[in-house]
């Protein structure tokens, strides 16, 4: 049932008398205060209301009364309060109190492109800066950690151990051998028109050594790990639980930093030979199916074409990419606000950084392993 | 004239599994009562305030809202319940990412049909009925934990709800702003007409604003006395209450 509101004026010449009528709440309908500022006038000395058939009223007709109340100061008229609710006088004298000092907000018209470009800019110097000192706080906290004079628990490290390891096995089995087929697939199709159709192991193995082995793992525990490592951390800081540790005399690299790290150094090297393995596998099954090469043919043309050279590489890498992943991780984790919404930047942007940066340093490596020929 | 009663609660049990928080709480908030929840830590306060807004189904035992049983009735009717209360959370619980007016309006933009200008406006009146004209851009982050708990509070007014919960209002507030909340919520209830119920241990507050109260005993894990605080701390023969109420008896 829709219900109204209705205001009468009666002019008395000087004295202007507002009547307020049935319902002035959220859920009923009555004019407008532009339409009721027609029924004022700059000549009236004074306002005053009668609100006895007033049956109910909230907050929505104090905002009409202070719209009546601000247009009487504006225009030299008396405003009395008196014929209104009680509650609703109260309100009204609370609402237009001082406010204060009026707060200054620091201004947030958007800025110009050239302040973007420039704000971008500094925003990205001060950030690799942060890197490099990240850096050299984990290298210090190593340092610590290798004279025997920093700690962590046990416990955390076992658990890191195996949230990065046994944990992340199912996801990583998956994708590496989904990625062995596709390797496989794309060579299959090429290698065929040349006859050549027995290099397919060279290709899957040789991609999935070198190559995607790390790189698969390495973007899974970015996404898996490198996030958690990020929302905990985050997480922690809006607890106040690494100002904590560091006033209880604890390095929060040493605590919390060295076991993930560690952790993620060891565990991905392992994760990307089993990677390897599987995607090899995977890529077998393709040359089964589609070109009929028998397991011996593949298992020996495998073993001829992989040396153990192109399984040092994509050791080494991986080496490299879990200390990246959990570097963007944990950084990200500690650089992270105190709010909810600061601890969820905090979890994208460690993934984020931590692909780049796998993307970018794989590029690198690869590179210069060509130029130097190994 | 006896005021109506607005929240019956009886023989209200309140377990985690199968551990008892508290059992056969028996009591009844009237409309326009200041209503205090006290008791030692980890009695179940908080906990009792959850049933009360229909967080959380009690284990045993029913939270009447006037007539109607809060458990018994559908999904939707609790929710037009619940919309009838204002809550304002121990840590405020603002919403991080949204600005101070945003906050506030959020409950108007879900349930009121309103336009866009009026909910501004709307949003301005209670961001100058609790004190904090002007700050409407602000982020919670950018505010003081008194200025999160006073925006935390004109959001709960958001919609002139009939009873204000309170869990914690002055924890963490100096107290200067402890007392000029305390005067606040009275103010606001002379003003808005609305009942209030505030879980608080804070001895300054209960004697100031309190009309009735009931305090929870973590170990006998029921309530132990009922009363008016004033009342309570001339009569009660329970020690640990008398405790209590003194501050362990310095005072």
């Amino acid at each position: 049932m829709e219900t109204r509101g209705i205001i009468e004026a009666e002019d008395q010449g000087a004295d202007l008398s507002l009547h307020f009528k049935g319902q002035w709440t959220i859920g009923s309908t009555f004019p407008p205060f532009t339409e009721i500022r027609s029924l004022l006038s700059e000549t009236n000395d004074s306002i005053c209301f009668d609100t006895k058939e007033l049956q109910d009223w909230d907050s929505r007709f104090l905002i009409i009364l202070n719209d009546i109340q601000e247009y009487a100061a504006a225009n030299n008229i008396l405003f009395t309060a008196e014929g209104l609710p009680s509650g609703a006088q109260r309100l009204l004298t609370l609402a237009s109190a001082s406010p204060g000092k009026v707060p200054v907000k620091p201004d947030d018209k958007s800025p110009s492109f050239l302040q973007t470009v420039g704000n971008k800019t500094s925003y990205l110097i001060q950030d690799s800066r942060e890197f490099l000192s990240f850096t050299g706080k984990i290298t210090l906290s190593y340092l610590r950690l290798f004279s025997g004079r920093a700690q962590f628990l046990t416990s955390d490290f076992l658990t890191f151990l195996e949230e990065c390891g046994p944990a992340a096995l199912p996801i990583v089995s998956l994708i590496s051998i989904l990625v062995g087929v596709i390797l496989a697939f794309v060579g299959a199709v090429q290698l065929q028109m040349f006859g050549a159709e027995i290099y397919i192991a060279n290709l899957v193995g040789l991609g999935m050594t070198r190559e995607m082995g790390a790189m698969m793992a390495a973007i899974i525990m970015a996404g898996r790990t490198g996030a958690a490592f990020a929302a905990q951390l985050g997480t922690m800081q809006v607890n106040e639980e690494i100002d904590a540790l560091q006033t209880m005399g604890i390095d929060p690299i040493d605590f919390l930093v060295l076991p993930r790290l560690s952790a993620l150094l060891i565990m991905l090297p392992l994760l990307t030979l089993w990677a390897d393995l599987l995607g090899i596998s995977g890529g077998f099954l393709i040359a089964w199916f589609t070109l009929d090469i028998s397991i011996i043919e593949y298992y020996n043309q495998t073993i001829d074409s992989i040396s153990l050279r192109h399984f040092g590489v994509g050791l080494f890498k991986s080496i490299i990419f879990g200390y990246l992943v959990a570097f963007s991780g944990c950084l990200r984790g500690m650089q992270s606000g105190r709010s909810a919404s600061a601890v969820g930047t905090a979890a994208t942007s460690a993934v984020v950084t931590a692909i780049v940066l796998i993307v970018v340093s794989d590029a690198v490596m690869t590179v210069l392993f060509n130029i130097l020929g190994i | 004239m006896q005021p109506q009663p607005l929240i019956t609660v009886t023989n209200l049990t309140m377990a985690y599994g199968s551990f008892v928080l508290q059992r056969d709480l028996n009591f009844t908030v009237r409309q326009g009562d200041i209503f205090i929840i006290m008791g030692d830590s980890g009695c179940g306060k908080s906990t009792l305030l959850r049933h009360l807004i229909g967080l959380k189904k009690p284990t045993a035992g029913a939270v009447h809202f006037r007539d109607t049983d809060f458990w018994a009735v559908a999904e939707e009717q609790r929710s037009q319940i619940m919309r009838r209360c204002g809550i304002l959370y121990q840590s405020s619980a603002l919403l991080s990412s949204m600005t101070l007016a945003e906050n506030v309006a959020l409950p108007l933009r879900q349930h009121t049909t309103l336009g866009q200008d009026e909910i501004g406006d709307l949003v301005s009146l209670k961001l100058r009925l609790v004190g904090l004209a002007g700050f409407d851009n602000f982020y919670p982050s950018e505010i003081s934990g008194g200025m999160k708990k006073r925006a935390g509070l004109a959001r709960a007014i958001a919609l002139d709800p009939e009873i204000l919960f309170f869990d914690e209002p002055s924890a963490g507030l100096d107290p200067i702003n402890a007392r000029l909340m305390d005067d606040l919520i009275l103010e606001l209830r002379d003003s808005l007409g609305a009942t209030v119920v505030i879980v608080t241990h804070e001895l300054a507050s209960i004697f100031a604003i309190g009309s009735d109260s009931i305090f929870l005993d973590g170990d006998s894990h029921t309530m132990i006395a009922q009363g008016a605080p004033h009342e309570l701390l001339e009569s009660t023969t329970n020690k640990k209450v008398k405790q209590f109420l003194t501050r362990g008896g310095s005072l």
